[in-house]
């Protein structure tokens, strides 16, 4: 039995069994870490002795024969925006360089009371800005299907770390695509949340109204399971909801906390002759490779002759969506960043003294500290959501942005009036090469141009394998309505199985 | 196209500080996008609403009363400040 292939409910039912304890699965994975790792660069820092704490205390619970929740004892990563209590936290960025997290972020303290073992943090482009992953300040992370081309981004290491089995499943964060792309160029399940399912207490703020942390797994049933345990409301995060679908499983028992048992709301079971599924024709456009564009075709072909009704329908704002993200999420990104002064937090690397004399003033300071510690598609996104923002165009753009945006949410709306779910691709090429779009930023940004409309329209979306053009993963995209990420699942499930 | 100056002045407005060389180079860059954003300019916006939040926001209340205090020491997040003194942030002047 190869240990690292193992999903998560593969390793609860061993664990109980005791075919091998946590610890030996943690080292295993540690192991495999050590060895694979240099060819594709998957992590920033390895959290070996959390790890090893982690699983000897769910062994413990084993010895005495208690209960262990679903996620207890599985290994995982996270990506390096996520907060994780005394552990090193970049978001990719030099600015951030020796950022010692001092608090866990919801999902993290969400999972670590469902007994995880947290084997490490991930690559990503610097403050998740990126589809590939080269934007990270400290080495780009290789696609573990070809290594010369990238994993997508920006939750490229989360993805890589999935799809080369140095973890069971990572936490990734969406604002743009940045977990489904990765997902699709990886060949993995990722899934982006319906805006607010998910707490974002401790996640590193990109862009406020769109980002969601997600989970990105082998199996759709292993996304599942990891949704379950992170979603919920949290009076850190006001902007988060409570979905009406209970958790199933319980968290880790305490002594003093007496067991409530949820049961999960019963709905009419799911029947896929009762599916009606939406086919955006603004999805298959002019710059699609055709061999994707025949994987997603076969695919919903696929739904079709299992009895689902396919519906051509209409998202006639789809052109608008990516200009419009490049208003919206420049803008709130250029206000959150505004935050890293270099005086709270933020190392200066090289303070040397001659460093230190030029600088007269605070003013100085600020302009060399932002200006050194930033990389190039951070400093350009700052750059262009100041310009949006600055007096006297405010209105030219990002009032007018956020009016379409109403109109790209009002498409879906009226969509989901006559579909269940809609099922694009979700990127229009698998994964290209090492350096192939990075000096061409507006190339680059056309990666998302189909799953940056999601994030505005604040739905959930999963990106599932598909099939492959060569040896390249390519995936669909399955998104729902709000809050049915259960709907989602259901129908993911089915072309897994067949 | 926007000019040399104008982004100066907005790296001035981002506090980012940026060579001659950068500030081209981003002149060329922006151009290119502010130019792929105009794209919005086509459509009709007359009687829509702006939005902000995919989902509707509600203010969020508590009670008006001393909460529990931060678990976070206070000594831990000095410790992240590149330079502190007596328990204080320490700055360089403003003038």
């Amino acid at each position: 039995m190869e240990l690292t292939n193992l999903t998560i409910t593969q390793i609860h039912q061993a664990l109980i069994k005791k075919e091998f304890s946590a610890l030996e699965l943690c080292q295993t994975y540690l192991e495999k870490i050590e060895k694979d790792d240099k060819k594709i660069n998957a992590f920033l820092t390895i959290t070996k002795d959390l790890a090893i704490l982690q699983a000897k205390r769910i062994d413990e619970m084993l010895q005495i024969n208690r209960e262990i929740p679903l996620l207890a004892g599985i290994p995982m990563a996270v990506k390096d925006i996520i907060l994780v209590a005394e552990v090193k936290c970049t978001a990719g960025s030099k600015i951030l360089e020796n950022y010692i997290a001092p608090y866990d972020a919801r999902v993290i303290k969400k999972l670590k009371g469902q007994g995880v073992v947290i084997l490490g943090k991930t690559n990503l482009d610097e403050f998740a800005m990126g589809s590939s992953t080269e934007n990270s300040a400290f080495f780009p992370t290789k696609n573990p299907h070809d290594t010369n081309r990238v994993p997508g981004g920006s939750s490229g290491g989360s993805a890589a770390a999935v799809a080369a089995n140095l973890c069971a499943f990572a936490l990734g964060s969406d604002t743009g695509g940045s977990i489904r792309q990765p997902a699709s160029f990886c060949g993995i399940v990722g899934l982006k949340p319906t805006y607010g399912a998910v707490s974002r207490y401790g996640l590193i703020a990109f862009a406020s109204s769109l980002d969601q942390i997600g989970p990105m797994t082998k199996t759709v049933e292993d996304a599942k399971i990891v949704f379950e345990a992170i979603k919920g409301k949290d009076e850190s995060d006001s902007t988060s909801v409570e979905s009406e679908i209970r958790n199933s499983k319980n968290e880790l028992p305490t002594e003093a906390k007496v067991k409530k048992k949820t049961t999960t709301k019963s709905s009419s079971p799911f029947e896929i002759r009762n599916l009606r599924i939406g086919v955006p024709k603004e999805y298959f456009i002019e710059g699609i490779d055709p061999e994707v564009e025949k994987i997603i075709k076969e695919a919903i072909k696929k739904y079709e002759g299992m009895g689902a009704k396919i519906l051509e329908i209409s998202l006639p704002h789809t052109e608008y969506a990516l200009p419009c993200y490049y208003i919206i999420a420049p803008s709130e990104a250029s206000a959150n960043l505004a935050r890293y002064d270099a005086i709270r937090y933020g190392e200066i690397k090289n303070k040397s003294a001659s460093w230190r004399t030029k600088i007269k003033n605070l003013f100085d300071y600020y302009l060399k500290a932002r200006g050194e510690g930033f990389g190039q598609e951070v400093r350009r996104r700052i750059m262009l959501g100041t310009y949006v923002l600055s007096a006297g165009y405010y209105e030219a753009y990002y009032l007018r942005a956020q009016k379409v945006r109403t109109l790209i949410r009002d498409d879906f709306n009226k969509a989901f009036q006559k579909v269940d779910v809609i099922f694009t691709p979700v990127s229009p090429t698998p994964a290209f090469k090492l350096g192939e779009k990075i000096d061409d930023p507006l190339k680059m940004y056309l990666s998302d141009i189909f799953t940056a409309p999601i994030n505005l329209a604040g739905l959930p979306a999963i990106s599932i394998p598909a099939g492959r053009v060569g040896n390249l993963p390519v995936g669909f995209q399955i998104i729902g309505k709000p809050f049915e990420e259960e709907k989602i699942f259901e129908v993911a499930k089915i072309y897994e199985r067949n | 196209m926007i000019t040399k100056e104008e982004v100066k002045h907005i790296a001035k407005l981002a506090r980012l500080g940026l060579s001659d060389k950068e500030i081209g180079e981003f002149q060329k860059e922006l151009s290119k996008i502010l130019n792929y954003i105009e794209k919005l300019k086509e459509v009709d916006i007359s009687n829509i609403k702006p939005t902000s939040h995919s989902i509707a926001l509600e203010n969020v209340m508590r009670e008006d009363a001393e909460k529990e205090k931060l678990k976070t020491k206070k000594e831990k997040l000095l410790e992240l400040a590149p330079e502190s003194k007596n328990g204080y942030l320490k700055v360089k002047s403003i003038l």
